[in-house]
């Protein structure tokens, strides 16, 4: 971590972003955790390296697609509170065709964490939104990890990331893990998001025909009423409507309900399950 | 807690279910086309592009050069000589460094103390022969080769290499009706069958999942580099002047790991035209920018993470087994040790194979961990040849200074260069190890599936092994 403190410079000193002993990392220890975040993100997008920075944990960080099948946790102390990071594997899409993809969807959907941060490839930012716009579908916690900005830059690329963050309606941190960089930023966001000093907005993806845009409408009325607090009824009505039968099983069974009353015991035990699988 | 009335969500499914056959079945495409469609607009307000692109790309250069079709295969041999070329020639000195300090010195001494203090000898014998030497044995065949060859195949891997073999065996793959991906969880078998087995979750579709798991065990783990090293040196090797010993013993070795993915090749195609039969799915591979690996870093986690975590498995293997040793060894029934009596029953059957009693208890013995083959191997081919000079009595691990004196041992118990080589193909096509087992068990949830995966490879070790000896035998008797 002496990179970390290497690359800001004397300027930093004085913002309160800048805070090293802000920073604990805990390890595996996630005793009483107050907040849940989970790190989603593209395979090879660098994940893994922001989790190791986060919790001082030294998860094997490969370079190649499908690196980290299972989820890894790990735990942090930022401020006053205590956080628990769960690594899950990296998808393209939530749409939860095969084993992983199941894994981090069930996770985002049924496991609320209270923040979700997308760590995002800066140099395939079009290919790596489609997921950022799936997760904001699901939850508007969402924080999005500008990573690989140091490759960006190798190619030439420069990125507003002020318009992105706009255009998403979620914060967006640019970084690059590798080297420390945006790190405390990182955490910064992560920790206004997790206590609700910063709400996002995310952008809602348009449905190009009328009538499609009708039935995702009328569907997602008829949740929303039937479900007064479920935060993400337009998401379910899409899957609904997509045919997922994991969805329609989850409603039969009354876990979404469960879930929009849930303590943070039986989100806890929520967790544990979807752990096993 | 809230309880809905049940009626509701069953009315929301059924309002779903109408609104489906409204929308057509071009639902899904257009999902995605509206999902694809609104990232591309948005990342274009973001990104500001170069004007021109860059002259040179090095990784398109890189790429063109490790993925050509004349090139992509012997690049990858080459890379995997070079691996190994090192691994075998630095290994030995700190090997033998190892073994002076834990067998010659540490071991003597450990006896002394206990013969000063009275233990008695069967005490003495179980801890110090059995444990003590086995868990020595297991540390200084293991620990050099494991950390100069997993740092090696980790900056490999750091460096972006892996998905371009990946890449080049994906066609090979399509072809004997596998998936794509299986290349990447062959990749994880080389280093451990387990963990290869786990990394199949990445792929879709069940039946070629199920295909991946059951041929992962082709893939050379590393619980098995360090036979294939041994006995590729001291025969293989010896064959050859000294200064290409170290050269020929690694292409020896590579040559074992290719019939490997040959043999994946093989049976994958085999089950899919089988038992697994189906189509073929497609799906993109994405090419991972090279990234100039973090040596130092490296080197530290492959040290801390894999080498110390194998060698503490096989550590944790080796202790129990020393002991088992050691008792079956000294345990006489009717004039014959337990361990002689299970090597006289085998022998005729090993010798049939090429192999020999002694090499078929061991694999045994080793059923929990393939890293104490060798160690076995020589402790009891020690007992049923009854050298003496070597070692210091029946089931203990002993201390062999140098290869040569490895070497001499082995052939005093009949090993010939068949009985190396068919070893090194044993190695190859045996039984998973019970960790692997236990996780194929878990991965696939079939009791059946488990027992193919168990069973078939040894099946298959026993026609192979015994085919190459019927025919080594009769070349030799007209040679």
């Amino acid at each position: 971590m002496t990179t970390q403190t290497q690359t800001t410079s004397a300027a930093c000193e004085t913002c309160p972003v800048h805070n090293a002993a802000a920073l604990k990392k805990l390890g595996v220890d996630m005793t009483d955790f107050d907040f849940v975040v989970a790190l989603a993100g593209n395979p090879n997008t660098g994940k893994s390296t922001v989790f190791n920075a986060l919790t001082g944990l030294r998860q094997h960080v490969g370079n190649w697609p499908g690196k980290t099948v299972t989820r890894a946790e790990g735990g942090f102390l930022y401020g006053d509170n205590k956080y628990k990071l769960v690594d899950l594997p990296g998808t393209y899409s939530l749409l939860a065709t095969s084993l992983d993809e199941e894994v981090a969807r069930d996770f985002i959907l049924f496991g609320q964490p209270d923040v979700t941060i997308v760590v995002v490839d800066a140099t395939r930012l079009e290919r790596n939104l489609n997921l950022v716009l799936q997760v904001s579908e699901i939850t508007n916690r969402v924080v999005v990890a500008l990573n690989l900005m140091d490759e960006a830059k190798r190619h030439g690329l420069q990125i507003d990331e002020r318009r992105l963050a706009r255009d998403l309606g979620v914060p967006v941190v640019p970084m690059s893990a590798r080297q420390g960089e945006g790190i405390p930023e990182l955490l910064q966001a992560v920790s206004e998001v997790a206590k609700g000093e910063v709400a996002g907005k995310p952008y809602r993806v348009k449905y190009v025909s009328p009538e499609l845009k009708r039935a995702v409408e009328q569907l997602t009325a008829r949740i929303e009423s039937a479900y007064p607090d479920l935060p993400n009824a337009r998401w379910v009505a899409l899957r609904l409507l997509d045919g997922d039968e994991r969805i329609a099983e989850a409603m039969r069974k009354g876990e979404l309900g469960d879930l929009t009353h849930g303590s943070i015991e039986a989100r806890a035990a929520q967790l544990q399950v979807i752990g096993n699988q | 807690m809230t309880t809905y009335p049940l009626n509701n969500h069953e009315e929301i499914l059924n309002n779903a279910q109408s609104l489906r056959w409204e929308i057509g079945a071009d639902f899904h495409e257009k999902l995605m086309e509206s999902i694809y469609t609104d990232a591309s607009q948005i990342a274009d307000r973001a990104v500001i592009r170069p004007d021109k692109k860059p002259r040179f790309d090095l990784d398109r250069t890189i790429d063109k050069l490790v993925t050509s079709r004349t090139w992509g295969f012997p690049l990858m041999i080459l890379l995997l000589t070079i691996v190994f070329w090192l691994t075998i020639s630095g290994a030995n000195v700190p090997s033998s460094m190892l073994a002076t300090l834990l067998l010659d010195t540490v071991h003597p001494f450990l006896k002394g103390v206990s013969a000063s203090i009275g233990v008695p000898w069967w005490i003495d014998g179980l801890l110090l022969d059995g444990m003590y030497l086995a868990t020595a044995w297991v540390i200084s065949v293991m620990l050099p080769p494991m950390a100069i060859f997993f740092p090696l195949f980790t900056l490999l891997e750091d460096f972006g290499y892996l998905p371009r073999v990946a890449f080049n065996l994906d066609n090979l793959f399509r072809k004997a009706g596998a998936h794509g991906k299986q290349s990447l969880s062959m990749a994880m078998g080389f280093g451990c069958n387990a963990a290869g087995v786990v990394a199949t979750r990445i792929i879709d579709s069940p039946r070629e999942r199920l295909i991946a798991i059951l041929t992962n065990n082709f893939a050379l783990c590393n619980g098995r580099w360090p036979t294939q090293i041994l006995i590729a040196s001291l025969f293989v090797g010896a064959l050859v002047p000294a200064h290409l010993g170290g050269l020929i013993s690694a292409l020896a070795v590579v040559g074992i790991a290719v019939l490997g993915v040959l043999l994946t090749f093989v049976s994958s195609w085999a089950l899919s035209r089988t038992v697994l039969k189906g189509e073929v799915s497609t799906f993109s591979l994405e090419l991972p920018p090279y990234r100039p690996p973090r040596i130092w870093q490296t080197i530290y986690t492959s040290i801390i993470d894999r080498t110390l975590i194998v060698l503490w498995r096989a550590v944790t293997f080796a202790l129990p087994a020393g002991a088992v040793i050691w008792l079956a060894s000294n345990i006489v029934i009717g004039g014959n040790s337990i361990a002689g009596h299970l090597i006289n029953f085998m022998n005729p059957f090993g010798l049939l194979l090429g192999l020999n009693g002694v090499i078929l208890l061991a694999y045994i013995v080793a059923i929990p961990a393939n890293e104490i083959v060798i160690p076995t191997i020589l402790m009891l081919t020690v007992l049923v040849t009854g050298a003496t000079g070597v070692g210091s009595g029946a089931g203990v691990m002993f201390e062999l200074d140098s290869d040569a004196q490895t070497l001499s041992l082995l052939q005093t118990g009949g090993w010939t260069l068949l009985t190396a080589v068919n070893l090194m193909l044993f190695s190859l096509i045996h039984n998973p190890c019970s960790t692997t087992i236990y996780t194929i068990y878990k991965e696939t949830g079939s009791k059946k599936w488990t027992w193919i995966a168990a069973v078939s490879p040894v099946i298959l070790g026993f026609i192979v092994t015994f085919v190459v000896a019927q025919v080594w035998r009769l070349v030799e008797s007209l040679l």
